[in-house]
């Protein structure tokens, strides 16, 4: 076992459907609030003619960023980020590949650049004027836990504040088919090394083996979570959204779980 | 400023490329100046351009119990994997730690996304064909999970998918995670194969060459395409070490443009200089410096002015990409273990396919193939979104 990361949770951004913002997402799971009817992600960090153009994947991503940034109160300028994402901007990849195989000539150069898949953080560190490290990075079925332990190990190794973006969009074509991803979902943690008496610390530790996914007991959150491989967050995001001291295991890697101590200072 | 970091052990090493299969290939070509550039005939439909491609990887499928991970970039991955004794490296520090103490730390652009423009060119009913109902192959994470499976280990596993920065910022991610316990070794490195989206996508961009691309011509015209397949095994660095050292690395953002990079090279100098103080050198102690140098207008325009303002004539620099092609999210791989051959044999590369050198590049540029005793070095890797890493290497034994 190896010795556990320890962070501390700064700020927080999440947009599902039928929850735009941090916000609304614990009303609904407090119990307080039902699911609202689906809006366009908020992404007003980028300037308004990116905003328009920005495909969805873009507009997921930078929403909770922003979210999480604010809530944070950290310069977004000096902040590294790690944005993840299982499969990128689906919609994106099956336009790209139908007109691979029809016309390659006529492929949009536009929707080739934003094609890539460190598209959301490219146009994230030019909106925020950021010139620390930038990362875009995938981890398959368990994208946010590989993502988390990377952001993890990112703040605590440089002692810094980490930004940590996952997000995914619903699958699109003949490739949709294939990633059985059924809708959007994305969250953003703010990662602190620095311990913060308002902010909820997370210890997280690598274990070996994958235990399986605990169900929050929510429908609607339990059908989010089941919806695309960033929506793993969904229990460790219940746990913050309800403040509550508790233990859970997030998938990582094949035989990989993280282990992560949620802790609430009362 | 990031403080100075212990260096790491790189216990093997290994590429695959246009160049051949393993070190020595490499080797042979760089000495003889022998590119692997070859007219297009890869894509599929015509696009008059150049590509780097790997020979006989048609004829080399996958071992039966493989047979799911079967794609060309996978392939490529396990051709790579084959030479120069990886596997038995890498099995090796299985043994020694345990597969939860090993991490498959692996960059790539496209992954196998060939495979996915394959069954669009023959759906079947609107549907992906059944012979590539293979999840595992249509999403990024192709590669590394791949290579995890072939080794069986069961330590953290991610993609770094930063586009052509992708196999060289792997290499921070590994010292990271052994400086803070988590592991104690790291297959890094990194595959990308020819296919379709980056053959017409750059053409779109207006990007690619007709021609064998020049870096640092003058009359450069664009790039040329490659593919390639790279590997390295990193452990902490003991007293009884041998063999090379990671000794520092730098990763920043140009917060500039999606695809061309900063004028003033803002994000590739804060890379450099935070590569130099994690390595404890200084520009000066520098010998070879493989560029990025990828025949684009921009980037070797400020390529060119970032290397002839922070370095003496004493460094050497070259870019190889008129060997290899752009090997994109292999790029950083590559031609860390084209760095790492130089320091071996003691052979500076020339910058291949340039006749009129671009008057914006300074004294350190070895146009042709030199001798020299290299004890560091740089390899520059930049990427499309302004997504620069600098990676800094150290002879066995230096520094003291």
């Amino acid at each position: 076992m190896s010795a556990a990361l320890t962070v501390w949770v700064k700020g927080i951004g999440v947009w599902a459907p039928g929850a735009a913002d941090w916000d609304a997402f614990c009303e609904i799971a407090a119990g307080r609030a039902g699911a609202a009817a689906e809006a366009r992600p908020m992404a007003d960090v980028l300037p308004p003619n990116e905003r328009r153009r920005a495909p969805e994947s873009v507009l997921l991503a930078a929403a909770v960023a922003g979210q999480a940034v604010r809530m944070s109160g950290v310069d977004a300028a000096t902040l590294p980020c790690v944005f993840a994402s299982a499969h990128g901007d689906q919609t994106i990849t099956d336009y790209m590949c139908a007109t691979l195989a029809g016309t390659p000539t006529e492929l949009s150069p536009t929707k080739f650049h934003n094609s890539v898949h460190n598209a959301p953080a490219g146009y994230w560190t030019i909106a925020t004027h950021c010139h620390a490290s930038s990362s875009a990075v995938s981890g398959g079925e368990t994208t946010f836990g590989a993502g988390l332990l990377e952001a993890a190990t990112l703040a605590v190794a440089d002692d810094r504040d980490v930004l940590l973006a996952s997000y995914d969009i619903a699958g699109a074509g003949p490739l949709g088919e294939m990633t059985a991803t059924t809708g959007p979902f994305a969250v953003a943690l703010v990662l602190s090394p620095h311990a913060d008496a308002a902010a909820i610390r997370l210890d997280v530790t690598p274990a070996p083996g994958n235990s399986g996914s605990q169900p929050t007991g929510n429908a609607w959150l339990d059908d989010v979570a089941a919806s695309n491989p960033s929506a793993q967050a969904i229990p460790l995001v219940h746990a913050l959204a309800l403040a509550r001291t508790t233990a859970l295991r997030i998938p990582a890697a094949h035989e990989l779980d993280l282990h992560v101590d949620v802790g609430v200072d009362t | 400023m990031p403080h100075p970091m212990s260096p790491l052990s790189i216990r093997a090493y290994t590429a695959t490329s246009a160049l051949g299969r393993g070190l020595d290939a490499h080797a042979d070509a760089l000495l003889a100046s022998r590119g692997g550039l070859t007219p297009n005939d890869f894509s599929s439909a015509s696009l008059d351009c150049w590509i780097g491609r790997v020979a006989g990887l048609e004829d080399e499928p996958l071992p039966p119990e493989l047979a799911e991970w079967e794609c060309r970039n996978n392939r490529l991955a396990w051709l790579a994997l084959r030479q120069d004794h990886f596997i038995d490296a890498v099995r090796d520090a299985r043994e020694r730690y345990g597969a939860s103490r090993v991490a498959v730390l692996l960059g790539t652009s496209t992954s196998s996304i060939g495979a996915t423009e394959e069954g669009y060119r023959r759906l079947d009913h609107g549907r992906m064909p059944e012979d590539l109902h293979r999840p595992v192959l249509h999403t990024p994470h192709s590669l590394a999970g791949f290579v995890a499976a072939v080794f069986d280990l069961e330590g953290p596993c991610l993609t770094v998918a930063t586009a052509c920065s992708s196999s060289a910022k792997v290499f921070g991610n590994a010292e990271r995670m052994i400086r803070l316990g988590l592991i104690d070794a790291a297959v890094v490195g990194g595959t990308d194969t020819l296919c379709d989206s980056v053959l017409f996508g750059f053409n779109s961009l207006e990007l690619v060459s007709g021609e064998p691309c020049r870096p640092f011509d003058a009359n450069r015209s664009g790039i040329s395409i490659g593919e390639a397949a790279g590997f390295a095994l990193l452990e902490r660095a003991t007293e009884s070490t041998s063999g090379p050292l990671l000794i520092g690395y730098g990763e920043a953002s140009d917060a500039h443009h999606m695809s061309t990079p900063h004028p003033e090279g803002l994000g590739a100098e804060i890379a450099l200089r935070d590569a130099l103080a994690r390595a404890g050198v200084e520009a000066g102690d520098v010998d070879y410096i493989n560029l990025h140098g990828t025949a684009s207008q921009k980037n070797d325009e400020v390529e060119a002015a970032l290397v002839a303002r922070n370095f003496p004539a004493s460094t050497r620099a070259s870019s190889t990409k008129g060997f290899t092609g752009h090997t994109l999210g292999a790029a950083g791989i590559l031609e860390a273990v084209i760095t790492l051959l130089t320091m071996r044999d003691g052979r500076i590369p020339g910058n291949l396919g340039t006749t009129t050198p671009d008057p914006l590049c300074g004294p350190q540029m070895a146009w042709t193939g030199e001798q020299g005793n290299v004890r560091i070095a740089l390899s520059n890797s930049f990427g499309f979104g302004g997504n620069n890493a600098c990676l800094a290497f150290a002879h066995e034994g230096e520094p003291a």
